[in-house]
């Protein structure tokens, strides 16, 4: 099993590995988080009587 | 289906938001089938285990660029084509390609640490990706500089077009000048010269995270146009609160 034998350097490519998970979760994370936001946002709006020249909900993605 | 039937924005929002968790799901069983293989790649006879940097650190570096690429691509829709979705494409690919290059900075730091004794050197391959980054972050900093979205549009395409032009100056960077960083080993003619044990699990994570970029640059290029849908609404409501009161 060479997965667990990472030898004198495991510290950096734990680190790397780790590091890459991390900022990779914060950008999925962030995404996630701004379309939530958008989504309310739009959904206030329409419940305040803005709706878009289309009649159509600015909320439907179907 | 061809691009003008993406170039409505509905079209679009309703194709991605179907494709969304199919490509999900495809880069999460890709992610874990490479991130398997290269925990069970052999150490290499020179760098040992540090080898298992390259299956992050080479993705990364090849999307830090090709994300420019995606970027040039959709300017060029911006300036010549104006398609609806191009300046879309490009601001949401900005954050997403700075992210890679960032991530291929830091873990080729940490790889060259222990193989060339130092984080960093100012050759011309280390410096080249620097200035990219520089330039996403130069990027990011015009779209939210700029209040009138299309005036950012062009200004931010003809920056990306005139930037494009460091990515054969990164690609060549190790053949042109004397550098630190190994000559390239997968893409160049002849063939790849790596062994098939560490090609094959290196071209599955690069698949990998190509498969991650198109699935959040899908879902960023989703978010900005329900923004710009909030933004439309917002100065409808204004219109209307400065009729009533007039």
């Amino acid at each position: 099993m060479n997965a667990m034998s990472l030898g004198p350097y495991a510290p950096f490519i734990v680190t790397s590995y780790l590091l890459v998970a991390a900022v990779v979760a914060v950008l999925i994370a962030w995404i996630a988080i701004d379309y939530r936001s958008q989504k309310r946002r739009l959904h206030e709006l329409e419940a305040g009587g803005m709706l878009r020249r289309s009649g159509r909900s600015a909320t439907d993605l179907k | 289906m061809t691009l003008i039937d993406l170039a409505n924005p509905t079209r679009f929002l309703s194709l991605s938001t179907r494709a969304l968790p199919w490509l999900a799901g495809a880069t999460a069983i890709l992610l874990a089938i490479g991130l398997y293989q290269s925990a069970m790649a052999p150490d290499d006879y020179q760098q040992g285990a540090t080898v298992k940097i390259m299956f992050i650190h080479v993705p990364n570096a090849w999307l830090s660029m090709f994300v420019w690429g995606v970027m040039s691509v959709a300017a060029l829709g911006t300036l010549v084509w104006r398609h609806p979705l191009a300046d879309v494409a490009a601001k949401a690919a900005a954050p997403i390609g700075a992210t890679f290059t960032f991530l291929a900075l830091v873990t080729g730091s940490l790889w060259g640490r222990p193989m060339w004794g130092t984080y960093w050197e100012w050759d011309a391959r280390l410096t080249s990706v620097l200035i990219l980054f520089l330039m996403y972050l130069g990027l990011i900093a015009l779209w939210r500089a700029v209040e009138d979205q299309s005036r950012a549009a062009r200004a931010a395409a003809i920056l990306t077009l005139v930037g494009a032009i460091n990515l054969p100056i990164i690609k060549f960077s190790v053949d042109w000048w004397n550098t630190l960083h190994q000559p390239a080993s997968v893409m160049r003619l002849g063939g790849p010269t790596l062994d098939r044990a560490f090609l094959i699990p290196l071209l599955v994570m690069a698949v990998a995270f190509s498969l991650l970029f198109v699935t959040l640059h899908l879902a960023a290029m989703r978010n900005e146009i329900l923004r710009r849908r909030v933004r439309a609404l917002q100065m409808m409501q204004v219109a209307q609160s400065g009729r009533r009161s007039a």
